[in-house]
């Protein structure tokens, strides 16, 4: 009962005029930059994180949660129609789903992307709703020492979602949290690496690193090699899957569905993550796992279904804990830190209709996706025509505007150019910059918990260990750790036998 | 001759250098004890954090196959990165109306395919969209002119 009364507050908060207006115009340019390759959902609310001040909590929180889950939905139309995914979650949409196009079947795999995402984004929505109050009510339990060892779980975890070496992953996340530790010292008030900057000393401007690494650099990174795009595109007809088609699909979307929710649950983890495993699962459940990469309806429904789910359940951690699971949850934190609303377990209680409102749009977002999707198809496809010639100088500007309009400050946008050199030299060096985000957002929080249990511990580290909830995150960390470990090794292996 | 991969042993490098560069920094503020952290006790641990980890992908690229590291836009690099850092210099002293211009000429001829007639389009077009957006329409705290030029 107390479930449907707080649904129907939530609905009632995302039916209010503005906010759906603003979920709207969220899941509508979350579909543009999710269909323009070359910006994604990080830097897009990163630059627009000064247009929520004028906004409600509740209103601002809507916006962006809808360009998060709308850039997924816009991601895999470019993944299916020119095999280019827009966003990293929809790059294995793009080895069935073009294949499909290819054959003339584009219409019926936009159409199972679609509402695979619409179904899975429904039941995790829902599950959203019945997990996140219990959640919230464990997490009231949490002293500083389970705090820290969930923090150190969900950045073991964040590894799973970098490329390449997991010592490079991890080196990322530490200096992400040394970066995150510049500026004054909350107990003692000591300056740490300002140089004497005065700006400097309330931290780096998170939206400044945000936009710096994300932004500037992926537009640096674009510009490396400048090919024409060819969008060849034929004439997207017949939309409808067959009856076979649903047939084959429905135990696929189901699965995707229920691993998507899981893995967008654990800090670190969310689509990218969710959408490969699902393909993995569906490959080896298959009795003929031959067909995929060369059409398989499958290969399209489960990964979209997981990528949709993942994003929705991400949310979890980030209303209960505080806790961001991915650089997109960490901006998220501070659009309601700009509001003076500080996540964690109290939300639920303190600001239902904030708490329910969010979830609520997030099923409407949902609905209005299939129904901007489907049939504005042609608009979206006219957009993949623009050249990114055209493109990144609008970024550049949008960014330089974004980053100003948060303090008024030349020194965020000196920051920005910083971060984006930084940002791509590493990019070069084969280190993905996710985990550095994710790191520099923790930074603080971290030391925070893990001086405040080290006090109340009296300087006895065994507190993380020896307390039930902390021993078992901490254990769960050492487990993920060293299964992401093993693999590596294999790899490594698998490379000196190539090159004897 | 001993091969190793470009690419790791830079990326160790650059980690151990700015492992070693936040260790020199820690090291002047109070460390303090595991029961009374002082400010430098955090930074000090991850900082070595930092160079071990730097030093073993230095390490590991020993005797690896060498990877491309692939080419470099040095003038897309030089202007992308000059964008918001002459918007940042300039939006105060001669507002929106200018700054927005430079930065987008500095981004647009970071390509070699835009020719001056795309420029000057992107130059128009985007500062009036910014300015009816932003100025009025989201009512950003962004002056049209600086105050360089009032007088």
């Amino acid at each position: 009962m107390d479930l449907l009364a707080n649904l129907a507050l939530g609905f009632s908060t995302a039916l209010e005029p503005i906010n759906l207006l603003y979920c709207f115009i969220g899941v509508f340019l979350g579909t543009l930059i999710g269909v323009l390759p070359g910006i994604g959902p990080t830097a897009t609310i990163a630059m627009l994180l000064p247009i929520t001040y004028a906004l409600s909590p509740a209103t601002s929180i809507i916006m962006l949660a809808g360009i998060y889950y709308g850039a997924q939905y816009g991601g895999s139309t470019t993944a299916i129609l020119i095999n280019l995914p827009g966003e990293s979650s929809s790059a294995v949409t793009a080895i069935d789903g073009y294949r499909m196009a290819q054959q003339g079947r584009a219409g019926p795999a936009l159409a199972t992307a679609a509402l695979s995402s619409f179904f899975a984004g429904t039941v995790a929505t829902m599950l959203l709703a019945t997990l996140a109050p219990p959640l919230a009510r464990v997490a009231l339990k949490f002293g500083p020492a389970e705090y820290f060892s969930l923090m150190v779980l969900g950045l073991v975890c964040s590894i799973v979602l970098a490329h390449g070496s997991i010592l490079k992953a991890l080196a990322m996340i530490v200096l992400g949290l040394l970066l995150g530790l510049v500026g004054r010292d909350i107990y003692t008030g000591d300056e740490r690496y300002t140089f004497g900057f005065l700006e400097l000393a309330d931290g780096i401007n998170f939206v400044a690193v945000a936009v710096g690494v994300f932004g500037i650099a992926e537009i640096l990174r674009n510009l490396e090699n400048e090919t024409d795009r060819a969008p060849i595109i034929k004439k997207v007809s017949g939309l409808m899957p067959t009856r076979a088609d649903l047939g084959a699909i429905i135990a696929p979307v189901l699965r995707g569905t229920a691993l998507g929710s899981i893995l967008g649950i654990l800090p670190g983890g969310g689509a990218v993550l969710s959408a490969f495993a699902a393909y993995s699962l569906e490959k080896k459940l298959s009795r003929n796992p031959e067909r995929f990469g060369k059409g398989a309806i499958e290969g399209v429904a489960a990964p979209e279904a997981a990528n949709n789910a993942g994003a929705q359940t991400s949310f979890i951690p980030l209303l209960t804990l505080g806790i961001p699971a991915n650089p997109v949850m960490a901006l998220m934190i501070g659009a309601l830190m700009i509001k003076n609303v500080i996540p964690g377990p109290d939300v639920a209680t303190e600001q239902p209709a904030l708490f329910w409102g969010v979830i609520a749009s997030m099923w409407i977002g949902n609905l209005m996706l299939v129904l901007l999707n489907l049939p504005l198809i042609g608009l979206w496809v006219r957009l993949l025509t623009i050249p990114y010639y055209m493109l990144f100088p609008a970024i550049a500007a949008f960014c330089a505007i974004g980053v100003y309009s948060i303090n008024g400050n030349p020194f965020d946008l000196y920051a920005v150019a910083a971060f984006g050199l930084l940002g791509y030299v590493l990019i070069k060096l084969g280190c993905e910059p996710a985990p550095l985000l994710l790191g520099f957002v923790l930074g603080p929080l971290l030391e925070e918990n893990l001086r405040r249990a080290m006090i109340i511990s009296r300087g006895n580290a065994t507190v993380f260990f020896t307390r039930p909830l902390s021993g078992a995150l901490m254990f769960l960390a050492v487990c993920v750790l060293a299964l992401l470990l093993l693999p590596g090794i294999s790899r490594k292996r698998q490379q000196v036998f190539q090159d004897e | 001759m001993p091969s190793f991969n470009v690419r790791d042993m830079a990326a160790g490098g650059v980690f151990a250098a700015i492992g070693l560069a936040f260790m020199a920094g820690a090291l002047t503020l109070d460390i303090g004890t595991a029961f009374k952290m002082g400010p430098g006790y955090f930074p000090l641990v991850l900082s070595s954090l930092l160079l071990l980890l730097g030093l073993v992908v230095m390490a590991k690229s020993v005797n690896m196959p060498a990877e491309v590291i692939g080419s470099v836009p040095w003038r897309g690099l030089v202007l992308i990165l000059a964008a918001p850092v002459i918007f940042g210099a300039t939006v105060r002293g001669l507002g929106l109306l200018i700054a927005l211009p430079l930065a987008v000429i500095a981004a647009a001829s970071a390509s070699r395919r835009t020719g001056v007639v795309t420029a000057i389009a992107l130059v128009v077009g985007l500062t009036l969209f910014c300015v009816l957006v932003f100025s009025y329409g989201l009512g950003l705290p962004l002056p049209l002119l600086g105050r360089w030029l009032r007088f």
